[in-house]
């Protein structure tokens, strides 16, 4: 049994990456990625642009061949990929877009099922482009459930909607999430989306996880609970966005839960903190979460 | 306004009748519009009219069957093989360069004058139209589409049938438009080519007795079909492509 930073116990972990290399001719984008998500576990993948979240997402979902690459990787069986646009055919009506990856009889009636779970009942026999962009997303959210995955991947999935119906979409996300539990790996750059929904958040640094911090706070989450701003500090300071507070304030330090900071030579935003020795309340070290039987 | 469209052709048709009937207008040069009603009437009458329409419109016909058919084949090959790409895209790239009506000699030397060297011509324009759009179409298809079929692990047989048939769809209906323009461009050419028969083979008659009536006649009956012809593909396209929100409508 492991005890994984976002508190849930299993003795087999739903994703299981170790020493994870991608590499793009000379630029080695994830450099020995050891992670391991448990199931059912809420992950959100934080990082800078060009920082490789993208590119451990697609590893993960398996869409990188012609990417040189080592080390090992599990995945489960039912993986599901939501993309950040809806990716919905446009020739296929909504619910023959829910079940273009089903077979057999029942395909329907599971389509409808999940078409009613994400509150598209009765759009079933609609165009694509007849639903507006927070549906369009429903609708592949929908198309992604429908297959009952154990690890449920996204890329920014809310990345191109407006802010009133990305907040009904994280609501939305959270309570599918929690009435079907898989694993979900959620790729954002938004930190607030990120302490919202997930249980657990990666930081990714120029290809290295530099921060793997469990959120623990009860949902649905308040953006004004003190707890949640500090959180929101201490991800934006690992981001390099905001400068790491005083000590003695509340935040912790940006390099604190880093695993070695010699191994970021290039790219660090200058002003940064050297490591600080204080383990603070909800931080882990990367190297914690091992060993796995 | 509606038929406004109509208010130009409606106003040249005025013209013709008006110079015809206050005699500007030799008969030998241009027949006045109710001597060419008449004519059409008489022509209808003793069935040459439409013998000679049947004709025309089997060769076109055929030309275009075989057109289509050979013309999406190949792009099929060289869209979806990389092999049959190489083999097929370069000799086709070529051939377009090269308009199909220029081949007429060479066809002729090979096929003769019968009907096979009439069919192939009108086949040889419609299979290039068809192949260009199609092939396009076929290797342009969205990879983020192909990337989804990928994530659902879809069948090669759903694949082609869900993503790359309906993907290519709107360029295989440009190229069946232009195809169907084609077909009858070829026709009217090698209709004047020792034809025994066909709607040019009896203007090209006509002509020669300086008949100028039988010729409109012919004319409009060209028209007539290339009208209806792309009339019939487009709403068919319409159809098949109602998914489609353009500003057209």
């Amino acid at each position: 049994m492991a005890t994984y930073p976002g508190g849930l116990t299993a003795t087999v972990p739903a994703v299981r990456t170790r020493a994870l290399v991608r590499r793009f001719g000379d630029r080695t984008v994830l450099k020995d990625i050891d992670l391991d998500l448990a199931p059912g576990e809420f992950t959100a993948l934080l990082g800078r642009s060009g920082s490789g979240k993208s590119t451990l997402l697609r590893a993960v979902a398996g869409l990188d061949h012609g990417v040189e690459g080592t080390g090992e990787l599990r995945v489960p069986d039912r993986v599901s990929l939501s993309f950040q646009d809806s990716r919905l055919l446009p020739w296929l009506r909504v619910l023959d877009n829910v079940v273009l990856g089903l077979h057999g009889p029942g395909a329907r009636r599971r389509g409808l099922t999940a078409l009613e779970e994400v509150g598209l009942a009765g759009r079933e026999r609609s165009w694509p482009h007849e639903l507006s962009g927070g549906e369009q997303q429903r609708a592949a959210l929908a198309r992604a459930l429908v297959h009952d995955p154990e690890l449920l991947l996204a890329d920014e999935p809310f990345g191109a909607l407006d802010a009133l119906t990305r907040i009904r979409m994280h609501d939305l996300l959270r309570e599918l999430y929690e009435r079907h539990r898989p694993a979900v790996l959620l790729v954002t750059h938004d930190v607030d989306e990120a302490v919202e929904l997930a249980d657990r958040v990666l930081v990714l640094e120029d290809g290295r996880i530099s921060l793997d911090l469990a959120v623990g706070l009860p949902t649905p989450r308040s953006r004004r609970d003190p707890r949640f701003q500090e959180h929101r500090d201490t991800l934006l300071a690992a981001l390099g966005v905001i400068q790491p507070d005083s000590p003695g304030t509340g935040a912790a330090s940006p390099d604190h839960g880093r695993r070695d900071t010699g191994a970021h030579p290039t790219g660090r935003p200058v002003g940064r903190t050297p490591a600080d020795d204080d383990p603070r309340h909800g931080l882990h070290e990367e190297k914690s979460h091992a060993p796995h039987a | 306004m509606p038929f406004g469209r109509l208010l130009g052709p409606a106003l040249i048709l005025a013209a013709w009748w008006g110079a015809s009937a206050a005699g500007l207008l030799d008969p030998r040069i241009l027949s006045g519009p109710g001597t060419v009603l008449s004519t059409a009437v008489d022509l209808v009458e003793d069935g040459r009219l439409q013998g000679n329409v049947l004709v025309s419109l089997q060769r076109a016909g055929l030309g275009l069957l075989l057109g289509v058919v050979t013309g999406v084949s190949l792009a099929v090959v060289a869209g979806l093989s990389r092999l049959g790409e190489y083999l097929v895209d370069g000799p086709l790239q070529i051939k377009r360069a090269i308009p199909s009506l220029a081949m007429l000699p060479l066809l002729i030397l090979w096929l003769g004058i019968g009907e096979d060297m009439k069919v192939t011509v009108i086949a040889l324009g419609v299979a290039v139209n068809m192949y260009i759009n199609t092939y396009a179409s076929l290797t342009g298809i969205d990879s983020r589409h192909v990337e989804l079929a990928e994530v659902l692990r879809l069948s090669r047989l759903r694949f082609v049938r869900r993503v790359v048939i309906p993907g290519s769809l709107p360029g295989f209906f440009v190229g069946l438009r232009l195809g169907v323009t084609s077909s009858w461009l070829g026709l009217i050419v090698v209709e004047q080519i020792n034809a025994t028969s066909g709607i040019g083979y009896m203007m090209f008659q006509a002509q020669q007795y300086a008949q100028s009536d039988v010729i409109i006649v012919g004319l409009v009956a060209y028209g007539a079909f290339g009208f209806a012809s792309d009339a019939l593909v487009r709403a068919v396209e319409r159809r098949a492509l109602s998914w489609r929100r353009t500003l057209a409508g």
